[in-house]
C-alpha cells in the first residue's frame, strides 16, 4: 500500500490541468512546484546530512541567472580589457549549463564545509548567498543590476524525431515543472537508498563511528552539496525561464527560510517530506488569499508553521506514517516475543 | 620481545616509541609494543593511565607528539581513520558505539559501506550490478549479524537494543569493514556478568578464526581470561608485559592497581 502512494500522488498531480483551468491556481501550483524542488534538493543536505545551508537560495538564483544568461547571451568587459562575447544559445543548455555551475558551487561550498560544521557553516553559506546577491546586484553590466533580467526566452526543446517542443503555456510549465520533480525525487530517492545515503545517514548520526567503519567524510558531504546545489540550480533555471524576469531578489533570504519550513515542517530526511511541506506553505497565501489581507496571510504562515513545530516536532510525514504503522505492530505478538527474550 | 609463543610471531602492530603531550602535560611518555598475527593483547591500567589516548592514536583519532605506529609494515603516522580502516584495522568505541536512530541490520550496512563494489553511476541508474551490490552485502550483513549473536533484534533500533547488545553491534560494525585486526576501546565496561560472558565467548569465537585483536580494558579478571599477552599501562608508562600468569603476580602492577601496602603485602 505505501509503495503505491508515490504513483498515486503522480496520477494525481498528473492529471491536476486537465480539471484546472484557473490560471491563477495554475501559477501557484507552478511555483509552488518549483519551491519544492528547491526544498527537496536542501532536504538531501539538512535531512540526510544534517548540515543546515541558509544559503541554498544562493544554488538557486546561480542556476536562474546562469541559465538566463547563456540562453540571453551577454558582452561584459573583463578586468584587463578582457572582452567576453556570448552569443544566445538554446534555452535547454541554459538550463543545463544553470544547473552544473550550480552544482560547480556546490562542490566548492562542501568542501569549505569539511573545515567548518555546525554554525560556521550556517555563517558561511548565509555569506555566500549575501556576497552572490551583492554581485548580481553590482555586476549591471553582465546582470543589469536592480534592472532585472528581462525577456528571458521560454524553455524550448530539440526531441529528436517528435520536433521542438515550447514552454509557453502555463499547462506546458506544470508538466515541466513535474517532470524536473520526478526526476528529482528519482534521483534523490537512488541516492539516499543507497550505500551513498547510509553514508550520509552515517555522518549525521555519529560521525566519528562513520569514519571508523571506513567512510570518507569529506567525499559524502561534497557529494551531497553537489546533488543538492544541482538540484536547486535546476529549480532556478525553471524560475527564470517561465516568470521570464529575474532580479537579485531572488536571493532574498525569505526563500532560503521558505524551504527551511517546507522541509523542517513536512519532515526533514523524508523523501515525502518537502512535498507535503511545500504544498502546505506553498498554498496557505492561495486559500488565504479569500478572507485574509496580506499581513493576516503572513501571521496565520507563521502561527501554521509554529504549530506544526511544536506538535510534530519530527514532521508531517514520518508522524503519518507512525500513525499508520502503530496499529499493525500493536496487533504484531513479534514485540511481546522479543521482550520476553530479555528477561533472564 | 619479551615473550615469545611457540611459532615465529608475526608481528601485525607495533607502536614504536609513542608520546603524546597535551600542551604541558604528558599523556603517554614512551610505549613501544607489538601484537603478533592472531594474537588477543591487553592494554590495562588503572584510570587515567593513557590507555584510551594510546587507543585512539593507534586508530588515528589523535596524532602522536613523537613515535610512529605501523600496521603491516605500513605506517599510519600520515593517515585518516578512513584510511587506516581500509588497511584491516577497525576500532570500537567506548560509548555510543552503535547508530541509535536506524534498525540493527542499517546498522551492519553502513558497516559494509567499503565491501561495496557499487560505483556512483550504478546507484543513479539503477544498474544491475546495484542490485546484486545490495543483495550481496545483505547476506553479509545477516551473517555478521549471526557472529555475534543478534541476529534476532535485525529489526529492532539499535538505541532500542540492551547494553550488551549494542557492544555486540558495535563489534559487528567493526567486522563489517573486513578487518586483519581489531581494537577495542573498554568492550566490557558497564555489562554484567552474563553480558560479558558472552562477549568473551565471542571474542573466543574470532580468535578461532585468527583475527588479531588489541584490547583496552580495566576489568582485569575479563583480560586474564582472555588475553595471549598483557601489557600494563601507567602515568603513561609501560610498567609490565607478559603472559596473564606473569602479569598477575607483578608487584609493580598490584602496587598501579591497589597501591603501595598491597603490593608490600603480596610481595610477602
Amino acid at each position: 500500500m505505501k509503495r503505491l502512494v508515490p504513483y498515486i500522488a503522480l496520477a494525481v498531480f498528473a492529471s491536476v490541468p486537465l480539471w484546472l483551468h484557473d490560471p491563477y491556481l495554475l501559477n501557484a501550483f507552478i511555483t509552488t512546484g518549483i519551491l519544492i524542488v528547491a526544498a527537496m534538493s536542501l532536504n538531501l543536505l539538512l535531512g540526510y546530512t544534517g548540515q543546515l545551508s541558509l544559503g541554498h537560495v544562493a544554488f538557486f538564483g546561480i542556476g536562474a541567472y546562469t541559465s538566463a544568461l547563456v540562453s540571453l547571451g551577454f558582452d561584459v568587459e573583463l578586468i584587463g580589457g578582457i572582452r567576453v562575447v556570448h552569443e544566445p544559445w538554446p534555452v535547454w543548455t541554459g538550463f543545463v549549463i544553470g544547473t552544473l555551475v550550480a552544482a560547480l558551487c556546490g562542490y566548492a561550498v562542501g568542501k569549505l564545509s569539511f573545515k567548518v560544521r555546525g554554525a560556521y557553516f550556517v555563517i558561511v553559506t548565509i555569506s555566500f548567498a549575501e556576497v552572490v546577491r551583492l554581485v548580481a546586484l553590482n555586476w549591471v553590466e553582465l546582470t543589469q543590476g536592480p534592472l532585472a533580467l528581462t525577456s528571458i526566452p521560454p524553455m524550448t526543446l530539440g526531441v529528436p524525431g517528435v520536433g521542438y517542443l515550447d514552454f509557453y503555456s502555463k499547462q506546458s510549465n506544470y508538466y515541466l515543472v513535474l517532470a524536473v520533480l520526478v526526476v528529482s525525487y528519482i534521483v534523490i530517492q537512488r541516492l539516499v537508498y543507497s550505500r551513498v545515503g547510509r553514508a550520509m545517514i552515517a555522518l549525521k548520526e555519529n560521525e566519528s563511528l562513520a569514519v571508523s567503519v571506513g567512510i570518507d567524510v569529506t567525499r559524502y558531504l561534497v557529494l551531497a552539496a553537489v546533488f543538492s546545489a544541482g538540484i536547486a540550480g535546476a529549480a532556478g533555471s525553471l524560475y527564470a525561464h517561465y516568470l521570464k524576469i529575474i532580479d537579485p531578489d531572488v536571493f532574498a533570504f525569505l526563500y532560503t527560510v521558505t524551504m527551511v519550513i517546507m522541509v523542517i515542517s513536512g519532515g526533514k530526511g523524508t523523501l515525502a517530506g518537502p512535498i507535503v511541506g511545500g504544498l502546505i506553505f506553498g498554498f496557505i497565501p492561495v486559500a488565504a488569499r479569500s478572507f485574509a489581507t496580506p499581513e493576516i496571510q503572513w501571521i496565520l504562515y507563521g502561527l501554521l508553521m509554529i504549530i506544526i513545530v511544536f506538535v510534530l516536532p519530527k514532521g508531517i510525514v514520518p508522524a503519518v506514517e507512525k500513525w499508520f504503522a502503530a496499529p499493525s505492530t500493536r496487533a504484531d505478538p513479534e514485540p511481546l516475543q522479543a521482550k520476553m527474550h530479555d528477561t533472564p | 620481545m619479551s615473550t615469545m609463543p611457540s611459532n615465529v610471531p608475526q608481528p601485525v602492530l607495533s607502536v614504536e616509541h609513542i608520546a603524546v603531550h597535551f600542551g604541558g602535560l604528558i599523556a603517554i611518555t614512551d610505549m613501544s609494543f607489538v601484537v603478533n598475527q592472531g594474537e588477543i593483547v591487553s592494554l590495562i591500567g588503572p584510570n587515567g593511565a593513557g590507555k584510551t589516548t594510546a587507543f585512539n592514536v593507534i586508530t588515528g583519532f589523535l596524532r602522536p607528539t613523537k613515535g610512529e605506529v605501523r600496521y603491516k609494515n605500513t605506517s599510519l603516522s600520515n593517515l585518516k581513520p578512513h584510511e587506516v580502516t581500509s588497511l584491516g584495522l577497525a576500532r570500537t568505541f567506548q560509548r555510543t558505539s552503535v547508530f541509535q536512530s536506524v534498525t540493527v541490520f542499517e546498522n551492519v550496512m553502513i558497516g559494509l559501506h567499503r565491501r561495496s563494489r557499487s560505483t556512483l553511476l550504478d546507484t543513479l541508474l539503477a544498474l544491475p550490478r546495484e542490485g546484486r551490490a545490495e543483495a550481496e552485502l545483505r547476506n553479509l550483513a545477516h551473517e555478521l549479524l549471526e557472529i555475534v549473536g543478534i541476529a534476532r533484534r535485525a529489526d529492532e533500533l539499535a538505541g532500542s537494543l540492551s547494553y550488551g547488545d549494542q557492544r555486540l553491534l558495535g563489534v559487528a560494525l567493526a567486522l563489517a569493514t573486513d578487518p586483519s585486526m581489531l581494537l577495542l576501546d573498554e568492550p566490557v565496561s558497564g555489562m554484567n556478568a552474563t553480558e560479558t560472558a558472552r562477549f568473551m565467548e565471542l571474542l573466543n569465537k574470532l580468535h578461532g578464526r585468527g583475527m588479531s585483536i588489541l584490547l583496552v580494558e580495566h576489568d582485569v579478571p575479563m583480560v586474564m581470561g582472555v588475553s595471549d599477552r598483557i601489557v600494563v599501562l601507567n602515568y603513561g608508562r609501560i610498567i609490565a608485559e607478559g603472559p596473564p600468569a606473569a602479569i598477575r603476580g607483578n608487584p609493580e602492577v598490584i602496587r598501579a592497581y591497589l597501591g603501595e601496602g598491597a603490593s608490600r603485602h603480596a610481595a610477602h
